[in-house]
């Protein structure tokens, strides 16, 4: 039974979650154009948000670039590269562990300030309270990670980890044996991260998606639009 | 050479009463909802005042508008694109929603339904944000309402530079006007500039400047880029929105709706023809006090063989040509030099513009201490003070308002010998540089002000723009999905439901 759970959580649930992410997503974006923002507070309430947003946004950032790189780039890369397992393992901990506190004073700061904050909390809906406590939770468990994986420095828990990734974005059978024997707030971050991928569409977190990195080379300033139809 | 039109407008000051009627009714028609209710399209300040947001003026502090780099070109106040892009976890230029007002509502049922008691019943404030009990009130849209509050807070008004402030919070040499502002639809605005996703953008065909409400994302910089601070946060869902210049209307070739109601008629609306290409190279000119005058250079006589032909070539209609060399912008702003642009300094070029005020004569004047020639006055002997008005109209140029103001007198003075004295005097319109033909003209226009010289305003062509009958039965305006009134009660992507329309038969 609990093989069977396991199997569930991170041998089908991954897929679940990301087709719901991604197909999700392109609903919501060619649907409801109008409900995709950032929904930004700050101009209810400036207090917390100056140092709280900041924080937790590159906090957040660093942490889906760190994740983004070590989990899915081949060992093999690393290998090459003259990278020891036990050295990217430490990278790991050390600059995730500088994001990852970074980011939950952040998100505290920010969930203070959704909660208590009368006027943030009136103009907030469910599924803004509901997906700042999740990601706070998220970046307890992550950080409540560090302290374990102090324990075994040779990077050999790690790989795990990267060979499930890897394993599920190549769609390998029995990709989920790979994290079996690992401990289990890892798999508690896992299956949590997992439940974030599936409620992303439904919330404000799609705002990631519309990153304005095509701003810096946006052409001049200025836009005019013509309704003249091409000729 | 790029020939584009823009619906301009002016707004004559020398005439504005003060009565807000332009300010409601458009807020009933475009911001009476939930997350707007702070907001005002148009909104009408008494100066001297700091204005509504608070300090609006005070670009050090806002960073609205453009600066001039060192090697001549421009950039947003708020820094490149990389600095703002920098800003977008939190910006430190946005203001708070109490720089604008806390929104509020009275408790009005109280006032029906209190119990017998010895006191009066009060309707006390309650927030619209919060929907609690709100003790005071500290500001509202129109705070400084006929000169309200200390001078010593109102005199921090950023025109005041360079003007001996102090006398003016004395009773007997205090002076006021009103000022009326909505969206400049600039020909560089700054908020375009600023939007990362790109979804501000400037109509070719009538210059008036949109929000796209599905692709703007609330990254809110145009909040801060815009200096005349007329985009405003919907809070509740999450988008920016500013004056749209009542596009539905200008379309069907109709005014506004605060030029429309406008009881002292003192909006005017009317083409303007001007080279696109030069845009850039007159909002660069070197010393802010150019400014004015560079705007002017790059504004295109409707009359000019070569200007209409290049138009038709941009493809310009026959009609707004027709309207351009009618225009009672073109009138105000270029024939008579008696409009001028808002700031100018900013650099965003805007394009409603405003004719200044004239105000009684000082009292030392009146005592025969300072000269009048001709039986005018001099200008410099109005209670308003000159520099004050250049401060705001041409970034400081006392020159080109005392000149505007001396052909508003002499006007006067024209149009009182002809109909008290019976007789044309053309000295007095020599006088200012005009012939007595214009100043009648003008006098039509900004005295007279009918409804037909105030507003010439060509219809839209829409069937250039797309096949009119695919528009059969489509719906009007509404809030995204389209027009389908088929988005369930409960929004699957968590914004929040909004309030459908009730009828009365349903209310009772």
């Amino acid at each position: 039974m609990v093989d069977y759970i396991h199997h569930l959580l991170f041998g089908v649930y991954p897929y679940v979650a990301l087709a719901v992410l991604a197909v999700g997503s392109v609903i919501r974006y060619d649907r409801e154009p109008y409900s995709w923002r950032a929904g930004s507070s700050q101009l209810l309430r400036r207090r917390q948000l100056m140092i709280g947003s900041v924080l937790f946004h590159v906090g957040v950032l660093l942490i889906f670039a760190g994740h983004l790189v070590g989990l899915l780039t081949p060992i093999a890369v690393f290998d090459a590269l003259g990278v020891s397992h036990g050295a990217k393992q430490l990278l790991a901990m050390s600059a995730g562990g500088v994001a990852g506190v970074m980011a939950i004073i952040g998100a505290s700061l920010l969930i203070h300030r959704r909660f208590f904050d009368p006027r943030v909390r009136a103009a907030s809906c469910f599924s803004d309270n509901m997906i700042i406590l999740l990601l706070w939770i998220q970046l307890a468990l992550g950080l409540a990670t560090i302290p374990l994986s102090a324990q075994h420095l040779d990077g050999h828990e790690m790989v795990k980890f990267m060979t499930w990734a890897q394993g599920i974005f190549t769609f390998r059978s029995g990709a989920a044996d790979a994290i079996r024997e690992v401990a289990l707030v890892f798999k508690l971050h896992l299956a949590l991260g997992l439940t974030i991928l599936l409620l992303f569409p439904f919330t404000r977190l799609v705002h990631m998606l519309s990153a304005p990195v095509r701003y810096i080379w946006r052409p001049g300033y200025q836009i005019v639009r013509s309704r003249k139809m091409a000729a | 050479m790029k020939v584009r039109a823009q619906i301009g407008k002016v707004l004559n000051l020398d005439k504005c009463i003060g009565c807000h009627t332009c300010s409601v009714t458009c807020k009933n028609v475009w911001t009476s909802r939930e997350g707007l209710e702070y907001a005002w399209f148009n909104n009408v300040e008494t100066k001297p005042g700091i204005g509504f947001p608070k300090d609006w003026e005070n670009q050090d502090r806002w960073n609205g508008g453009w600066e001039r780099l060192r090697n001549g070109s421009i950039q947003p106040r708020m820094g490149g694109k990389w600095r703002l892009l920098a800003k977008i976890f939190a910006n430190p230029d946005l203001p708070e929603i109490d720089d604008y007002y806390e929104p509020f509502t009275f408790d009005y049922g109280h006032l029906q339904q209190a119990g017998e008691s010895k006191a009066f019943p009060t309707a006390r404030p309650r927030s619209l944000i919060t929907g609690e009990r709100m003790e005071k009130i500290e500001s509202g849209p129109n705070w400084e309402e006929i000169l309200g509050g200390e001078f010593s807070k109102r005199s921090a008004d950023y025109n005041f530079e360079g003007v001996e402030k102090e006398i003016y919070g004395q009773f007997e040499n205090t002076f006021m006007m009103y000022l009326p502002r909505l969206c400049e639809h600039c020909l560089n605005p700054t908020c375009v500039a600023a939007c990362p996703a790109g979804s501000i953008y400037k109509r070719e065909e009538d210059g008036i400047v949109l929000i796209d409400q599905e692709k703007c994302r609330g990254w809110r910089m145009c909040v801060s880029g815009c200096p005349y601070k007329k985009i405003y946060y919907n809070w509740k869902t999450g988008k920016s929105e500013k004056c749209i210049f009542c596009y539905p209307r200008i379309e069907a070739g109709q005014p506004t709706v605060c030029s429309e109601t406008c009881v002292g008629r003192i909006r005017y609306l009317g083409v303007m023809l001007y080279d696109a290409d030069r845009i850039e190279e007159a909002a660069s000119a070197e010393n802010v006090t150019d400014l004015y005058q560079a705007q002017l250079n790059i504004f295109l006589d409707p009359n000019d063989p070569a200007v209409i032909a290049q138009a038709r070539r941009d493809g310009v209609p026959e009609a707004w040509l027709e309207a351009a060399r009618h225009s009672p912008v073109w009138k105000m702003a270029m024939e008579w030099k008696v409009a001028f642009p808002l700031h100018p300094e900013y650099r965003t070029l805007p394009m409603v513009w405003y004719v200044p005020p004239l105000s009684p004569i000082s009292a030392a004047a009146s005592a025969g201490r300072i000269a009048a020639n001709n039986g005018m006055p001099d200008v410099r002997a109005l209670r308003i003070p000159i520099k004050y008005l250049a401060n705001l109209l041409t970034a400081g140029d006392e020159e080109p308002i005392a000149a505007c103001l001396e052909r508003m007198l002499a006007m006067r003075a024209y149009m009182r010998a002809k109909t008290i004295g019976g007789v044309i005097d053309e000295e007095i319109a020599a006088q200012v540089g005009l012939s007595g033909r214009q100043v009648e003209d003008m006098y039509q226009v900004m005295a007279i002000a009918n409804y037909e010289d105030r507003f010439v305003i060509p219809a839209g062509h829409r069937e250039d723009a797309e096949d009119i009958y695919d528009e059969k039965g489509s719906c009007g305006f509404s809030f995204g999905n389209g027009c389908s009134g088929g988005s369930s009660d409960t929004n699957l992507f968590g914004a929040p439901a909004r309030k459908r329309l009730q009828t009365p038969t349903e209310v009772f």
